[in-house]
């Protein structure tokens, strides 16, 4: 079972190397809902279903619905390579993998390996994310409906043609 | 069911940092400005996964409404900012950072 | 026999559900469109497919092989891997949101309860909603690849109508999840089966509400213009032939099952119905109602497209947006306060 997780981390990965690689955005966009996708299910194997859904929900059919849309709409075409500046990219890298190494060493050395922390049966359900989101986070569940409206009338804004 | 296999703390964190730091690269190397806010997005997720893998470890909810809220507040952030890039499209005609850079120096 | 173990025949039972479950569906799809020139032709006063076969019985066989025989033809701008996995995405994401469907009751084989639904996910009602808001980019992605006029547009006002109405159909259904109590669609039926009530009495205007928004979704008749011949030449699937066409409108057929499959689970009942019989067509019995209540549903869509015009662009996304996202809304809204008034 466990060797699932695996499975959809190694999509995960390929597929995020697709989007930082790929020259057309278009594809970038594709193999970014593959991630998203692949995500979703880590979400699944790691107890959290109510968030995997939502997940395929919000952020997969309908944040990359509208990426793919405008991408469509501005048809730009492929991306041109830059040769702005030789040092960004002579020395970006190897201290990205310098970056990428020592956090992976932190957390070999001082993330705990295995608990054995148990919790109440549906944990990641729906039952129990309601139970908590509007009990203890009632507030900031209020406060994000208020900043949605405000980012529908900032898109509806910027969009428009003439104010 | 409580037990999908046993899937250690470290393994999900190296996965999550494996591709924050792709989106990291993504960001800084990119020109188009949708694939710099697609990287963005991944790097949020690698963040929401990590906050999913502390949630089970610890045996608390609370983890998985942070990526809740983190969901929806990258919905809102998506819609504004693609409406910044078409309006920015419609002035500039052009999707390239360089392009977009009216800054002096 | 005891040397089964659970997650061994777990394993065979659910692979034997899942090939009976798509042949069935294959087959549904094939004589849904036989079943829809018949009664389109008969509202319209003419006979329908008539030669192929008894009644035009044998004719989805004869279109099939036409299908399959036609010749592929790619457009040369078109975007080839896009082009081609445009119609696989929506026809693999039609057949994947019945894998929750409960189509009957429980029996009893080797000593294990067998049920007859492919999975029952806590959250199988979010797990079809999912799926759906993914059949977006099928539609989207083969209208781009095809790097042509009409079917730009098609695809483009096809997809905002469907995000559009999903919005409207996830409302409707909150209502039913309210009243009881779960996101499980197994537990649904078993509430309607509990309370001797079908949903439809508690909740008449969300079932209104609901079945719009999934005509919309379908892309049907009255809101079809995406795909309309006389607007758009053919929409989305213009630059399309021979199977991948076919697979579209596969892929569309399989949405109508699924949204009507759905239609009954929440506010019919599902498979209840007067129970019988010896054992054997206990099981039965409940797998009969829910077809024939589905094939109702079915029937109402093709009874709809040969009567009613389609609506405009605009009054479509006006409608979706002004009248049907308020009248879910105050349904939820209505709904809860019943909820709180009998509690307290």
């Amino acid at each position: 079972m466990a060797i699932l997780f695996y499975i959809f981390g190694a999509v995960a990965i390929i597929a995020a190397l697709n989007v930082v690689l790929q020259r057309h955005p278009v594809y970038s966009a594709l193999s970014l809902i593959v991630v998203l996708c692949a995500i979703a299910g880590e979400y699944l194997l790691l107890n959290a279903e109510f968030i995997a859904v939502i997940q395929v929900i919000v952020y997969a059919g309908a944040i990359m619905v509208l990426f793919v849309l405008v991408i469509m709409l501005l048809n730009a075409g492929e991306e041109v390579p830059s040769s702005r500046s030789r040092v960004t990219r002579w020395l970006g890298a190897p201290l990205l993998a310098a970056f990428l190494a020592e956090m992976l060493y932190v957390i070999w050395r001082y993330a705990p390996m295995i608990t054995n922390v148990t919790w109440e049966s549906p944990f990641g359900g729906p039952k129990a994310i309601g139970r908590l989101l509007f009990n203890i986070y009632v507030l900031p569940f209020e406060l994000t409906s208020l900043l949605i409206l405000v980012a529908i009338l900032g898109a509806v804004v910027l969009a428009k043609k003439q104010l | 069911m409580n037990d999908f296999g046993m899937i250690p703390l470290s393994h999900i964190l190296a996965l999550s940092l494996i591709i924050f730091v792709l989106g990291v690269a993504g960001f800084l190397f990119r020109r188009n400005i949708i694939t710099i806010f697609m990287c963005i997005e991944l790097m949020l997720n690698a963040v929401n996964l990590a906050f999913v893998g502390f949630a089970r470890e610890l045996g608390q909810l609370d983890g998985q409404l942070f990526v809740f809220f983190i969901i929806v507040v990258a919905a809102a952030e998506a819609a504004v900012g693609l409406g910044i890039i078409i309006a920015l499209y419609r002035t500039r005609q052009s999707l390239n950072i360089d392009d977009l850079d009216s800054m002096k120096l | 026999m005891t040397t089964f173990s659970d997650t061994a025949f777990l394993v065979v039972a659910t692979l034997v559900k899942i090939t009976i479950v798509l042949v069935a569906l294959l087959t549904v799809v094939a004589y849904l469109s036989w079943l829809e020139r018949k009664v389109i032709a008969h509202i319209q006063s003419r006979w329908g497919p008539y030669r192929v076969g008894p009644h035009g019985l044998l004719q989805p066989l004869a279109d099939g092989i036409k299908f399959l025989f036609k010749e592929d033809i790619v457009p040369l701008e078109a975007d080839r891997l896009i082009y081609l996995l445009a119609p696989f995405l929506g026809f693999t994401l039609a057949f994947l949101s019945i894998a929750v469907i409960p189509f009957g009751t429980s029996f009893q084989l080797l000593g294990r309860t067998v049920w007859l639904q492919i999975t029952n996910l806590d959250v199988g009602l979010l797990f079809v909603f999912a799926v759906t808001s993914l059949g977006v980019y099928s539609i989207a992605l083969a209208g781009w690849s095809s790097n042509s006029k009409y079917p730009l547009f098609g695809s483009l006002r096809s997809s905002a109508q469907m995000i559009s109405y999903e919005l409207s159909l996830a409302l409707a259904v909150i209502g039913v999840i309210m009243i009881s109590g779960s996101l499980s669609l197994r537990d649904i039926v078993e509430y309607q089966q509990a309370h001797g009530l079908w949903n439809i009495v508690k909740q008449p205007i969300g079932f209104l509400v609901y079945f719009t928004a999934a005509i919309a979704e379908t892309n049907r008749v009255p809101f079809d213009l995406p795909e309309g011949e006389t607007e758009l030449v053919g929409g989305f699937h213009t630059e399309y032939s021979s199977l991948k066409f076919a697979m579209f409108f596969m892929a569309e057929y399989t949405n109508m099952v699924t949204v009507s499959c759905l239609a009954t689970i929440l506010f019919f009942g599902g498979w209840l119905g007067p129970v019988f019989g010896p054992a054997w067509m206990q099981v039965l019995l409940p797998v009969f109602w829910f077809c024939a209540k589905v094939f109702c549903f079915l029937f109402f869509y093709i009874w709809m497209r040969g009567t009613l015009p389609r609506f405009r662009y605009d009054q479509l996304m006006s409608f979706g947006w002004k009248v049907l996202l308020p009248v879910g809304l105050l349904n939820i809204l209505v709904t809860s306060l019943i909820i709180t008034w009998r509690q307290g």
